[in-house]
């Protein structure tokens, strides 16, 4: 039999284990992505536009492409989803409306991907007609990452102790006051966080831009928000998996793969660098 | 004037601040209230006792309406502050809670500096000025006596100040906004002796200024620091009188059963 201790000791040790296996996966996939990326990694690579069908040159027109799609996801879901998480944690009263309202974000959460590219094409591109664009694009990820945003709003909304809530009121705050200046300045680190997260995720799909913005190939960059881009994750699709070259193209693959995972993870450690910074400014 | 039937030991000149009659509350189905009639005098402080769950706090929350905020509430009866139905529809809450400042049990400052906790009043309330609200910082630290201990460090942050320090603030921060009335809601339960006893010296300073309702669970703290005190038991006010006269010869016997210790 064993006693407390070693039983004790057991669980440690399996839940160390697990961790250092989740971290093992994923140094392994940077380890991978990085050994044959870097050589295709160079001034060229990122500043120049793709030939042959992407099978030398750069990927220039796809690293612009992913960066409107993400400024323009940012700027669509961060305002709507924020002030939807307002709402729901400040305003809206338990009733069966807005626990209808709470169902509908968990099931879009859960929606896959490719669904709201086609919700994206139906909407955006053709009911809307605003074509394959940056602007339907973005419409579309935003769509897919405001469940994300609203909860992890709500959640650090809801994490403000009441007594500053308390506080601000009997000091004769309106409650609009006191959400502007007791409670979303606190909550603002964890807003940031987890929406960039959400974003960095976003910035990585290829579904939902398939049909709604990204072009194979285009021989200039975008000159508005009604033009089509090229983006990396699509880029890295066709490479991988549609181009006549495939095989002989790893190194560009593996290169577009790194500068992707790049931009992901610069969001995160924006991320970071956010939380850092309002954390330092209000502790409690 | 005082309504000599219900409060044979007050004074015959005191004037009363506070009226309410009649109130009841209820927390969605739940009764926490029951026909609660009483009157404050101004300038005074009142301590509200009783055991857990007699419905003091709630009582207290009623005069500032903070009590509005939980949601499925519902008050009845009438409470007036300076002859004005708080309840009136149309009552700017707003002005109600600039005039009926609160302290909680749980010391509560912002994650903001001293002076900014100070400060947060007046500026919601529409003061820009600099120099004015260095004035009111300063002056309402002074009154919470505890501007000598922070005046060399304004606009450090004030979740660095101690437990009893920061109940001080608490205390600033609210007579900041100019109140009349200052309620607060077992001020030092969460404080250790020495802490407690500057409280309750503060609380004797302010008395001649602010009228002052406080709810305890220290018996000795209401004997020591009100002038009237009112007994609450189960949701009903069972005595209000003089502090001396419910300590020392009370008329009904719940009161004595609770200050003698043998409940509560």
């Amino acid at each position: 039999m064993m006693t407390n201790n070693t039983a004790d000791k057991f669980i440690i040790l399996s839940l160390r284990l697990i961790t250092y296996a989740i971290v093992l996966v994923i140094g392994y996939i940077l380890f991978d992505i990085i050994r044959h990326g870097a050589s295709a990694l160079n001034w060229q690579f990122v500043s120049s536009f793709p030939r042959r069908s992407g099978a030398a040159g750069g990927i220039f027109p796809a690293i612009v492409g992913t960066f409107y799609l993400v400024t323009g996801t940012i700027a669509v879901s961060l305002p709507l989803g924020i002030g939807g998480a307002i709402y729901l944690a400040e305003y809206a009263e338990q009733n069966r409306f807005n626990t209808l309202i709470r169902l509908a974000i968990v099931t879009l959460a859960g929606v896959p991907s490719i669904v709201f590219g086609l919700f994206g094409l139906g909407i955006f591109v053709l009911f809307c007609g605003f074509g394959p664009s940056i602007l339907a694009g973005s419409l579309t990820l935003a769509c897919m990452v405001l469940p994300t945003i609203i909860v992890a709003s709500e959640e650090s909304l809801r994490a403000v102790p009441k007594g500053f809530r308390d506080a601000s009121l009997a000091l004769g705050a309106t409650k609009w006051e006191m959400i502007r200046t007791n409670i979303l300045p606190y909550s603002m680190s964890g807003m940031i966080t987890g929406s960039i997260l959400g974003i960095g995720r976003a910035a990585g799909e290829t579904a939902p831009i398939l049909l709604t913005v990204a072009a194979f190939y285009l021989p200039r960059l975008p000159k508005s928000i009604f033009d089509q881009v090229m983006a990396l994750p699509y880029h890295l699709y066709i490479l991988a998996t549609q181009h006549p070259e495939a095989d002989r193209i790893r190194h560009m693959q593996y290169g577009t793969a790194l500068i992707l995972l790049l931009l992901v993870l610069g969001l995160s450690l924006g991320a970071i660098l956010i939380r850092t910074h309002f954390r330092k400014k209000y502790r409690w | 004037m005082v309504e000599q039937s219900i409060y044979p030991n007050y004074p015959k000149d005191l004037e009363m601040v506070i009226t309410a009659s009649q109130v009841n509350f209820f927390y969605g189905p739940t009764q926490a209230l029951f026909d609660i009639s009483l009157l404050i005098p101004a300038k005074h402080v009142t301590a509200l006792i009783g055991p857990s769950g007699c419905g003091k706090s709630t009582f207290l929350r009623c005069l500032n309406r903070m009590n509005d905020t939980i949601p499925h509430s519902r008050v009845e009866g009438a409470i007036s502050i300076n002859q004005k139905d708080i309840y009136a529809p149309g009552t700017d809450v707003v002005e109600l809670r600039k005039e009926v400042g609160m302290v909680f049990q749980k010391s509560n400052p912002f994650p903001k500096s001293i002076f900014d906790n100070v400060a947060y009043g007046p500026r919601i309330h529409g003061e820009k000025d600099q120099r004015r609200l260095a004035e009111i910082v300063e002056q309402s630290l002074q009154q919470a006596a505890i501007w000598d201990e922070v005046k060399d460090r304004l606009h450090a942050n004030a979740m660095g100040l101690s437990g009893g320090q920061q109940q001080r603030l608490c205390i600033a921060r609210a007579l900041a906004v100019g109140p009349k009335i200052l309620l607060m809601d077992e001020p030092a339960s969460a404080l250790d002796p020495k802490s407690t006893m500057r409280i309750e010296d503060l609380i004797g300073e302010l008395r001649t200024n602010y009228t002052i309702v406080i709810v305890t669970h220290n018996m000795q703290q209401a004997a020591r620091v009100s002038d009237y005190t009112a007994f609450f038991y189960e949701g009903r006010l069972i005595e209000c009188d003089a502090t001396p006269k419910i300590f020392t010869n009370p008329r009904q016997k719940q009161t004595e059963d609770y200050i003698t210790g043998r409940f509560g």
